[in-house]
């Protein structure tokens, strides 16, 4: 098993097509995953248990399925109910609502950790409730809870690979193909590896820099 | 106001002048087993100043809390100003009050808390402009000019743009006075606003409220543990044991010749 650079030179046109592709993914299945969460994590909170119990129930179940499954359910079944996107598309909305299982409860925990006395104070000045959520608790609360937020679209950028089961050409996808065709694994797949990590690490230090300023 | 304190009378009603403004009607509040309120009858009357006094656990802050609807009542009832705090008239039959009642009652109180309760996420000036702005309606720039005044007023006139964590805590319950003052409230509710502060800084905050207590009609009642302020600054005092109020009189009378034996024992003890 030998290096070839010129391998890599002929990856390199497939390759910048994966990393547009897993970046889309990771940014927009960001977004999902922040929007859906926050919904969930406010209807969590809902007066009526008829509202609290059914959220309950479908977030613990997303969360606590595989996200292999999700994707093939989403690829596969989705259709046979005549909801049909492109495979890409198709993982992005996987992606996203199975990591907002998990921003429901980083939510959950940032509200929570808004100290009573922040509600009070809203009460004593008669804030209407709606502007005691904007104004007050929510700038607060998503301040605590960025760093793990940030944390979790790292952790979704190390599950796009799994998109290759639904056959969508991130950079995983796009190493094999080259294999495939070129019969040359090694160069395609560690420069996927080298990517992976020149893209992690980095947005790991930010979040821990975003977690010292922010956190006090 | 003449304190009315005859032996037999210990409910702390002295006649009122029709300017009544809080009323307590047996109200009796629970924590589970524990009788915090016990069928508590009391009455402040517009522009007093009253300082509630006892052991902790006496149900003091429990009172105010009542007021500002941080917690309600298990019975009895409590007006302001004649309007039902916790009920409204309904069809002429009293029934618990829904929000939008409640809301409106409640304006006409502020609070200090212990732990001043500044929005971390604004600025001094937006800590108080928030409110005005938001409830009253005032303009930005009406609310902004009243809030540099109070500023003015607490010291802090040239805070307007710090964080509140970059004040200290004296600043800072400073601020929460003006915020406070800044929806100006008929009703002051003042609870233990200067335990949480370390001693160098409480002369600051009790001079800023002994200045509003004689420069404004505001009505302010309060629970403190500093008995030389409840002195400087109340008609009345009243002290609670176990739920109740046991003796209410002037300060004078409260603090040179108190009559029930628990004030005696309280008083001893913290003076």
């Amino acid at each position: 098993m030998n290096w070839d650079w010129s391998a890599v030179g002929d990856f390199l046109p497939r390759f910048w097509d994966g990393v547009l592709t897993t970046l889309e993914a990771v940014a927009l299945g960001s977004v999902i995953s922040f929007a859906v969460g926050l919904v969930w994590a406010f209807a969590y909170r809902a007066p009526t248990r008829l509202v609290r119990w059914p959220v309950g129930v479908v977030t613990e179940f997303i969360r606590n399925t595989p996200l292999l499954v999700q994707l093939f359910f989403f690829y596969y079944v989705l259709p046979e109910w005549g909801i049909e996107f492109s495979a890409l598309t198709t993982g992005i909305l996987a992606i996203g609502v199975h990591y907002s299982t998990y921003t429901m409860q980083v939510y959950r925990a940032g509200i929570e950790a808004v100290p009573p006395g922040q509600w009070e104070a809203a009460t004593a000045l008669s804030l209407p409730t709606r502007r005691t959520w904007t104004a007050v608790i929510l700038p607060q609360a998503i301040r605590r809870v960025v760093p793990a937020l940030g944390n979790y679209v790292i952790s979704m950028l190390k599950d796009t690979p799994m998109f290759i089961g639904i056959g969508v050409l991130e950079m995983l996808g796009q190493a094999r193909l080259q294999g495939a065709d070129t019969f040359r694994y090694v160069e395609p797949l560690t420069v996927v590896g080298v990517a992976f990590i020149v893209i992690a690490y980095p947005a790991s230090l930010l979040v821990r820099a975003l977690e010292r300023r922010l956190v006090r | 106001m003449s304190a009315d304190t005859s032996p037999k009378n210990l409910d702390a009603n002295p006649p009122v002048d029709g300017s009544e403004l809080i009323r307590f009607d047996k109200v009796t509040k629970r924590f589970g087993s524990n009788v915090v309120l016990d069928e508590l009858d009391f009455s402040v009357a517009s522009g007093k100043h009253v300082t509630l006094i006892g052991p902790s656990g006496s149900g003091k802050t429990t009172i105010l809390r009542l007021l500002m609807t941080l917690t309600s009542p298990d019975s009895g009832s409590i007006k302001v100003n004649g309007d039902y705090l916790t009920h409204e008239q309904r069809n002429g039959k009293l029934v618990p009050a829904g929000d939008k009642h409640i809301r409106e009652v409640r304006k006409n109180i502020g609070m200090v808390f212990q732990q001043f309760n500044l929005f971390p996420n604004m600025k001094v000036l937006r800590n108080i402009t928030e409110a005005p702005v938001t409830v009253l309606g005032l303009s930005k720039d009406e609310a902004e000019e009243r809030a540099r005044e109070l500023l003015d007023m607490v010291g802090l006139g040239d805070r307007c743009d710090a964080y509140p964590t970059q004040l200290s805590g004296g600043q800072q319950q400073r601020v929460a006075i003006a915020r406070a003052l800044a929806m100006r409230p008929q009703v002051l509710l003042l609870d233990e606003v200067t335990s949480a502060l370390d001693p160098e800084l409480v002369a600051g905050v009790l001079d800023v409220l002994r200045d509003i207590a004689r420069t404004t009609d505001i009505t302010m009642l309060c629970v403190t543990h500093e008995m030389n302020f409840a002195r400087d600054i109340s008609d009345r005092v009243l002290m609670f044991d176990a739920g109740r109020v046991i003796e209410s009189g002037s300060p004078d009378k409260m603090f040179t010749e108190p009559e029930h034996e628990r004030t005696r024992e309280f008083l001893s003890a913290v003076l």
